[in-house]
C-alpha cells in the first residue's frame, strides 16, 4: 500500500533531479576554471596558514614543530597583541563614523550645489586616486612635521601630532578621512542620483518641508546603500595597515599599531612566522564574525521589508 | 619530533624560479656567456647611501686588478626586508656567493642553516688571518666557536661638531679641534656655552622621535656601557641590566631635553639638517654621515662619543661578510670569492672614505688612513665599541633597538620620567627574553 502510493508520488522529484544533476554537470564545466584559481590561491592557503599557525615554523621555512595552540595561546597573552587590537577597534570606530556622515553630507552638497559641479566633486573624490605612500609621505612630510608643517605653521601652534600618543591615532584618523571619504561620497551622489524626481515633486505638493523631504525621502531611499558603505567601510577599517605603517610605524609608544602591523612585525622583524599566522587568523576570526553579523542585520531587514 | 628540512621546499622553489627569472632578464649585462673565462661571484649588499659609491668604487677597483673574475654587484634596500631575503635565499640553499652583513644579527639570523661557515684554511690562502682583526669583533664573529663572517669595519655613534660656532664658543683647542670633556659636568659645560654661543637656541641634535626612531637606544646605549653596564647574563638568558647605572644615563638624557640642551623634537631626517644648515653645534650620530656633510660644505669635525660615565664606550654594530648558505659551492667560484673579500678588507683603507672605522688592524696605521680627516679622528673607539647582546632579536634595526628607542624618546621629552623608561625598556626585553628564538640552536 504505501509502496504503491510512495513510487508514483516519488517519480516527478525523481525528474527533477535528473535535469538538475545536468545543469549542474554543465555548470561545473564553466566554473571549473574559477574553482581551480579560488581552490588554489584562496582556499588552500588559507588551510596552509592554519596548519602555520600551529607551528614554530621561522621565516626560512625551517624549525618547523607542530605547537599546538601554543602560538593563540601566547596571543592571548600578548599584551602588545591586545594593545594591537584595542588600536585596530579605536581606528575602525573613529574612522567609520565620520567617514559615513561625512561622505553622506558631500554627496548631499554636491547634489544640490548647481554650478561648476564638476570641481567639487574632483576635489572630494581627487585625494582618493592617491597612492597610499604619496598619502602618507606628503602628510608625515609636509602637514604634520612638528615645526615648520602646514598645520601648526599655519595656526602657530605646538602639536606633535605624530610624535604625542595620545594625538597620533586621530592624526592618522584624519589622514584616512581626507584621502578615502571621496569613495563613500561617490556612491552616496550616484544613489541620491537615483531617487526619482517625482517622490520630491509629490512630498512638496504635499507641504513637506526641507528637513521632512530629507528625513521621510532621501535617508530611506538610501538605505541600502548606507548599508553598502557600511560593511565596505567596517572592513577596509578593520584592515588598515599602509598610512600607518608609514606614517608613524606603530608607535609612538604603540598607540597607533594596528593589528595587522603587530602580525607583520612579530613575522618579518621577528622571524617568527608560526607566531605571525596565530595573529593573523585572530583578525580573521574578528573579520568573520563582523561580516556574518552584517549578513544577519540585512536579511532581517530585508526580511521586515 | 623535529625533521630534516626538506631539500626542496616550496619557498625554496618560488625564490629558486623568481631568481632564474630576474637572471634572465639580466643575462644579457653579465659577461657569463659562452666561452668566457671569468669566474662569476655573486655579491649582495645593502650599502645604498654614500657608502654605497664607495663600495661600488672598491668593486671596480678590484674587477680592474683582477681580469679573471667578474663581481656581479646587487645593491638590496636595507635593514629589515635585506635579512629577509638572506634568510629566505640561504634556506633554498640557491644563495648569492657574497653578502653583507650586521655582526650584531649573527645570533638571530640561524647561522648553519642560512649562512655556511667560513673556511678558514681558504682565508689564509687568501691572506687575512684573526690576528689581524680588533679582537672584540673578531670574536663576534664567531658562533659557538665557528667563524660565520668576516668583519670589515666597526660603525660607532660619533659626536660631529660644527667648527664655527664651537670657533664662537671657545671650545676648540690651539689646533682648531673641540677639546674633549670629561664626565657629566663637562659635557653638560661645554653645551651649555654653544648654547649661550648660539642664542639660548639646544646645541645638541640627534634623532630623538619620530618613525622607528633608534636614536634614544644609541645614546643609551653608548652612555650606559660605559659605567660597566650590561643588558643581559653572558650567556643571554637573563636581564642583568644594573638599574642605578641605566637610570644615571637616562637622567642625563631627561636633563638634556629639560635644560634645552638638546633639541627633543627632531627625527632622524630633521637632526642631521639642523647640523647640515648649522642650526645645531653637535650631531650625535653614526659615522656614515660624513660623506654628505662633506658634500654640503658644512663646517664640522668629529670626534669619539664623549666619555661620561668611566669609559668612552659608544654604541656601534659592524659590517661584516657573510657566505649564505649554498647546497653546492662551486670550489672556483668560492677560492673566488675569497680572494674578493681579502682584496675589500686589505683596502680598508679605502672604505673609511665612508665613514666607518676599518676592523682590520694594518689598515688603521696605514699613512693614507691617518690622513683621511675627520674619519681617522675617532678610530681609536674600535678597541672600546659596546655591541650589542649576542642574542637572536638584536642588531641593528632590530626589535631590540626600536623597542628601547620607543621606550627611551618619552624620556628625553618629558612625558615620561626615566624610572619609567627603564620600567618600558625592562618589559620589552623580558618580552623578547620570553619570546622563542625562531633559530634555536639545535637548528645548526
Amino acid at each position: 500500500m504505501t509502496t504503491a502510493v510512495a513510487a508514483p508520488a516519488a517519480a516527478p522529484p525523481a525528474a527533477e533531479a535528473k535535469v538538475r544533476h545536468a545543469w549542474t554537470q554543465h555548470g561545473l564545466l564553466f566554473v571549473v576554471p574559477f574553482l581551480a584559481v579560488y581552490l588554489a590561491f584562496l582556499v588552500w592557503p588559507v588551510v596552509l596558514g592554519v596548519r602555520m599557525s600551529l607551528s614554530s615554523v621561522n621565516i626560512a621555512g625551517t624549525n618547523d614543530r607542530f605547537v599546538g595552540f601554543g602560538n593563540y595561546a601566547e596571543a592571548f597573552g600578548d599584551p602588545r597583541m591586545w594593545r594591537s587590537l584595542w588600536n585596530t577597534l579605536v581606528f575602525t570606530a573613529l574612522s567609520t563614523v565620520p567617514l559615513v556622515l561625512l561622505g553622506l553630507a558631500l554627496a548631499l552638497l554636491v547634489h544640490h550645489l548647481r554650478f561648476v559641479q564638476w570641481l567639487w566633486r574632483l576635489s572630494f573624490f581627487g585625494p582618493f586616486l592617491l597612492p597610499s605612500a604619496v598619502v602618507s609621505l606628503l602628510w608625515l612630510q609636509m602637514i604634520y612635521p612638528p615645526g615648520y608643517g602646514l598645520i601648526n605653521g599655519t595656526f602657530g601652534l605646538d602639536v606633535l601630532w605624530l610624535g604625542d600618543p595620545s594625538v597620533a591615532m586621530w592624526s592618522v584618523v584624519l589622514t584616512t578621512v581626507w584621502w578615502t571619504v571621496g569613495f563613500n561620497f561617490l556612491l552616496y551622489l550616484a544613489a541620491l542620483q537615483s531617487i526619482p524626481h517625482h517622490l520630491y515633486e509629490a512630498a512638496a505638493l504635499d507641504g513637506a518641508g526641507a528637513w521632512a523631504r530629507l528625513r521621510s525621502i532621501t535617508l530611506p531611499m538610501l538605505g541600502r546603500t548606507t548599508a553598502l558603505i557600511v560593511v565596505l567601510q567596517l572592513l577596509a577599517s578593520l584592515k588598515v595597515f599602509d598610512q600607518i605603517y608609514l606614517m608613524t610605524g606603530g608607535g609612538p609608544q604603540d598607540s597607533t599599531r594596528p593589528i595587522i602591523e603587530y602580525a607583520y612585525d612579530v613575522g618579518f622583524t621577528g622571524y617568527r612566522i608560526g607566531y605571525a599566522s596565530a595573529v593573523s587568523y585572530i583578525l580573521f576570526a574578528i573579520i568573520v564574525v563582523v561580516s556574518l553579523a552584517q549578513l544577519r542585520l540585512f536579511r532581517k531587514r530585508a526580511e521586515d521589508s | 619530533m623535529q625533521g630534516p628540512p626538506s631539500p626542496l621546499t616550496r619557498r625554496s622553489l618560488l625564490g629558486g624560479s623568481l631568481a632564474l627569472a630576474g637572471a634572465a632578464a639580466t643575462s644579457c649585462a653579465l659577461p657569463v656567456g659562452l666561452g668566457s673565462s671569468r669566474t662569476r661571484v655573486q655579491y649582495w649588499h645593502f650599502l645604498g647611501a654614500s657608502d654605497g659609491i664607495i663600495m661600488n668604487q672598491l668593486v671596480q677597483a678590484f674587477g680592474r686588478a683582477n681580469p679573471d673574475i667578474f663581481v656581479e654587484e646587487n645593491v638590496l634596500a636595507w635593514g629589515e626586508p635585506f635579512y629577509t631575503k638572506v634568510a629566505m635565499a640561504g634556506s633554498g640553499g640557491r644563495s648569492p656567493d657574497l653578502a653583507t652583513f650586521h655582526l650584531a644579527r649573527l645570533a638571530g639570523i640561524g647561522a648553519g642553516a642560512i649562512l655556511d661557515p667560513i673556511n678558514v684554511r681558504l682565508l689564509e690562502e687568501a691572506g687575512l688571518r684573526g690576528a689581524d682583526f680588533s679582537p672584540p669583533i673578531w670574536e663576534r664573529a664567531h658562533l659557538d666557536g665557528v667563524l660565520y663572517a668576516i668583519p670589515f669595519d666597526a660603525h660607532p655613534m660619533v659626536q660631529y661638531y660644527n667648527t664655527d660656532i664651537c670657533a664662537k664658543a671657545g671650545l676648540l683647542d690651539s689646533g682648531g679641534k673641540l677639546a674633549p670633556t670629561e664626565g657629566e659636568d663637562g659635557l653638560i659645560a661645554m653645551l651649555r656655552k654653544a648654547k649661550d654661543a648660539m642664542g639660548g637656541r639646544p646645541p645638541l641634535a640627534f634623532d630623538a622621535l619620530g618613525l622607528g626612531t633608534v636614536g634614544p637606544w644609541r645614546v643609551w646605549g653608548s652612555l650606559y656601557p660605559q659605567s660597566g653596564g650590561t643588558l643581559l647574563s653572558p650567556d643571554g638568558t637573563t636581564i642583568a641590566i644594573d638599574d642605578a647605572k641605566a637610570l644615571a644615563a637616562l637622567r642625563l638624557m631627561a636633563r638634556l631635553g629639560k635644560e634645552g640642551l638638546c633639541d627633543w623634537r627632531t627625527d632622524y631626517g630633521a637632526s642631521v639638517a639642523k647640523f647640515t644648515n648649522g642650526e645645531a653645534a653637535f650631531l650625535w650620530n653614526g659615522d656614515w654621515e660624513v660623506t654628505g656633510l662633506k658634500e654640503r660644505g658644512t663646517p664640522f669635525g668629529m670626534t669619539r662619543f664623549p666619555s661620561v660615565f668611566g669609559s668612552g664606550a659608544a654604541q656601534a654594530d659592524c659590517h661584516s661578510f657573510v657566505l649564505p648558505h649554498q647546497r653546492d659551492r662551486d670550489p672556483e667560484v668560492e677560492r673566488a670569492t675569497y680572494r674578493f673579500i681579502a682584496h675589500l678588507v686589505k683596502h680598508s683603507a679605502d672604505w673609511a672614505v665612508a665613514g666607518h672605522v676599518p676592523a682590520y688592524l694594518p689598515a688603521l696605521e696605514e699613512p693614507g688612513y691617518l690622513a683621511l680627516h675627520p674619519q681617522s679622528e675617532y678610530r681609536s673607539v674600535v678597541t672600546e665599541v659596546a655591541l650589542d647582546p649576542q642574542v637572536w632579536f638584536a642588531g641593528s634595526a632590530s626589535r631590540l633597538w626600536i623597542e628601547f628607542g620607543e621606550a627611551f624618546s618619552p624620556v628625553i621629552s618629558g612625558e615620561r620620567s626615566p624610572e619609567d623608561g627603564l620600567a618600558a625598556a625592562k618589559a620589552s626585553l623580558s618580552r623578547l627574553l620570553a619570546a622563542p628564538n625562531p633559530f634555536p640552536r639545535q637548528e645548526r
